[in-house]
């Protein structure tokens, strides 16, 4: 126990005296839940648009003051030929243009139908697509709100209701993703690399020849990275809540337990790696390519699996971070509790200890 | 007794089958300082790694401390000290934290056997709170041994411990070898330079992964048969030239400043050797009696 003890000191020693190793720990994390919260976001906020409004009549007043009221759109001027629409189109400043024809409210009163015309950019589809929808939501309740006095024969209401997440905000899907890659980094990659960082400088040669055992040496090496990560989990959590104003709407103890099993995934996953490779670089590739790619891509967090090609879809059940991503998903943003996840709990505990049993098996006692 | 042993000891290493050892067999009695000896490449650090338990041997047996290093690996782990030939200590911890590491991971303290590391860790005791890889070379392999020594083991492997340190440092670092051995420490060391090979109980002198000869460095240096002087001239370049050119002379080869001269125990004669050279123009000539060394003895080796 002593010597366990020596071996956990050390390694503390090895974390807080390297600062790229301390960078890495706690330096990206904080950058990464910041950038993905804030900047790196699918929302369109502050859409710049221009108004053409020949009507200027009761009805066009208030929809665009609804347009301005709502946080979606900056109007950027008012705009009296369509040719100086094409031109701001072209300078590419603006994502829409508004055209109210003369007359608006008039026809909307006496023939019961007026026109107004959108046109978007559609050089990035999705923001055209979402801009429309936006506006079209804003001229819809307008006109709702018209009705309400009147009594119409026949109408379909569509009421839509978006669970779990009713304003859509991307931060809800971002930071579970993030937690995901955090994790896989700071777990996988470091521990992989200050395990084969001794073979290379040559102090495991010394290591294998005292009385520790292998496994001591193993699971010393991973301590401290359990409890680094640990510190992660919740600096994540805490700034997604303080500054992203992200709810956990589940058990804070259930998601602190999942995350730790899936750290003790990672964990077991680093350790496989440094045994099976030999220099630092090595294990660098390997984590990168082989972990953080897949964590990036195959794990639903950036894009929705659902949608892949069914080789990609297969691949990804090896990806940890998939499950975990489901998990948190469920438990963070659903409020779900342990019946709903036990399926994908089982299936991360059981990485583990193929990682681990795998690594034990072939740890060398000896060089070569 | 042995307390090392090695039998017909092979190591072959990867799919080129190259042989780093062949069929090496030597003992090492208990209190014994001894040396293998030899040029980069001639299998030192192989052998040290099989009989650290950290190499398997293709071929071939030995035991340390009557136990088989194949077998018993563990015991052996626990009874011995190994010094890699690279400096293999942290370079990120002190010098104190890394001996308090070293000591515990063997399950013992710095307090319970500083009589043993005493007198060198007083040398290196003033920068116990730099860093490992701040320390000077030689002040590296003190600590080294140091970490090495701490858990008072029964063998002790030094792989070429005076390798990269000054001569100053070399020599006080044979001198606590000395002082180890008189603790019954048996040690055994691994070194390029000839000349530390007198300072070893008895040598192997080892080339190309066999051992050439196995003896005292005295009985080794006794055993030349051959006259051996050290001679110098003007132009040293046409005396080596010159001495090589005649077929009587059995070897002839730079020494430091001088140029040895061997010549065997029934041909030629020294004076012959000298009127050929002043017929050969050479000039301010310096012909004196020379004594052997283990290198000599060691160019000898690998002529024949």
């Amino acid at each position: 126990m002593k010597q366990f003890l020596a071996f956990v000191r050390k390694e503390f020693y090895h974390v807080f005296r390297d600062r790229r190793t301390l960078f890495i720990l706690f330096g990206m994390p904080v950058a990464q839940i910041l950038m993905f919260g804030f900047a790196l976001t699918n929302e369109v906020k502050d859409s710049k648009i221009v108004i053409m409004d020949q009507s200027q009549d009761r009805a066009t007043q208030q929809i665009i003051s609804k347009i301005e009221a709502s946080h979606y759109f900056k109007i950027q001027q008012n705009i009296v030929s369509p040719k100086q629409i094409e031109e701001e189109f072209k300078k590419g400043k603006i994502k829409m243009a508004l055209i109210f024809p003369s007359n608006f409210y008039n026809d909307l009163m006496h023939l019961h139908t007026a026109e107004v015309q959108v046109i978007a950019d559609a050089s990035d589809p999705n923001v055209a697509t979402t801009v429309t929808n936006y506006i079209s939501a804003i001229i819809l309740e307008y006109q709702h709100n018209l009705n309400l006095n009147l009594n119409l024969p026949y109408r379909i209401s569509t009421e839509i209701r978006m669970l779990y997440n009713p304003q859509q905000k991307s931060v809800h899907s971002m930071v579970p993703g993030v937690m995901a890659l955090v994790l896989m980094l700071v777990c996988v990659m470091m521990t992989a690399i200050s395990i084969v960082k001794e073979k290379e400088t040559g102090t495991m040669e010394v290591l294998l020849v005292s009385p520790l055992r292998p496994m001591l040496i193993i699971l010393a090496k991973a301590i401290p990275y359990l409890l680094l990560s640990f510190i992660n989990i919740l600096t994540i959590l805490v700034l997604s809540v303080a500054l992203l104003g992200l709810p956990i709407n589940g058990s804070i103890l259930l998601l602190i337990a999942v995350s730790t099993l899936y750290i003790i995934a990672c964990l077991s996953l680093g350790i496989l790696i440094s045994i099976k490779t030999s220099t630092q670089q090595d294990a660098m590739t390997i984590s990168l390519m082989g972990m953080l790619l897949p964590t990036v891509m195959l794990s639903g967090f950036m894009f929705p699996i659902e949608n892949m090609p069914v080789v990609l879809q297969v691949i990804s059940n090896i990806v940890p971070a998939k499950w975990f991503n489901i998990i948190i998903k469920a438990v963070m943003i659903k409020g779900l509790g342990f019946g709903a996840i036990w399926k994908e709990v089982l299936i991360l505990t059981g990485m583990t200890i193929f990682f681990l049993v795998v690594s034990l098996k072939s740890f060398k006692i000896r060089l070569a | 007794m042995d307390v090392v042993s090695a039998h017909n000891l092979t190591k072959i290493y990867g799919k080129d089958k190259v042989t780093a050892v062949n069929g090496v067999s030597f003992t090492v009695s208990k209190g014994e300082i001894f040396g293998l000896i030899g040029p980069d490449g001639a299998g030192k650090t192989s052998i040290f790694r099989m009989l650290t338990t950290l190499l398997l041997p293709e071929n071939g047996t030995a035991t340390v401390g009557g136990l088989d290093i194949q077998r018993d690996y563990k015991q052996i782990r626990k009874q011995i000290g190994y010094m890699p030939g690279r400096f293999s200590l942290y370079t990120d911890l002190t010098v104190e934290e890394n001996l308090n590491f070293f000591a515990t991971v063997f399950g013992t303290t710095v307090k319970e056997n500083y009589d043993l590391i005493k007198d060198i860790y007083i040398q290196i005791e003033p920068f116990k709170k730099r860093k490992a890889g701040k320390l000077s070379g030689g002040m590296k392999q003190k600590l080294a041994l140091c970490c090495a020594l701490i858990h008072k083991p029964d063998v002790l492997f030094l792989d070429e411990p005076t390798t990269g340190v000054d001569p100053v440092s070399r020599k006080e670092f044979w001198e606590m070898l000395k002082r180890l051995k008189t603790q019954g420490i048996t040690i055994l060391v691994s070194t390029p330079y000839m000349d530390e090979a007198v300072l070893c109980d008895r040598i192997a002198l080892m080339q190309k992964g066999t051992i050439l000869s196995i003896n005292t460095p005295q009985a080794i240096i006794n055993k030349l048969p051959d006259r051996l002087f050290a001679v110098k001239a003007g132009n040293m370049y046409d005396l080596l030239r010159t001495l090589q050119r005649n077929t009587n002379i059995s070897g002839s080869y730079s020494f430091g400043e001088y140029v040895h001269v061997v010549l065997s125990p029934s041909g030629i004669s020294p004076e012959d050797v000298q009127s050929y050279l002043q017929q050969q123009g050479l000039t301010e000539i310096e012909w004196k009696k020379a004594t052997v060394t283990v290198e000599d003895c060691f160019i000898k080796l690998l002529r024949e």
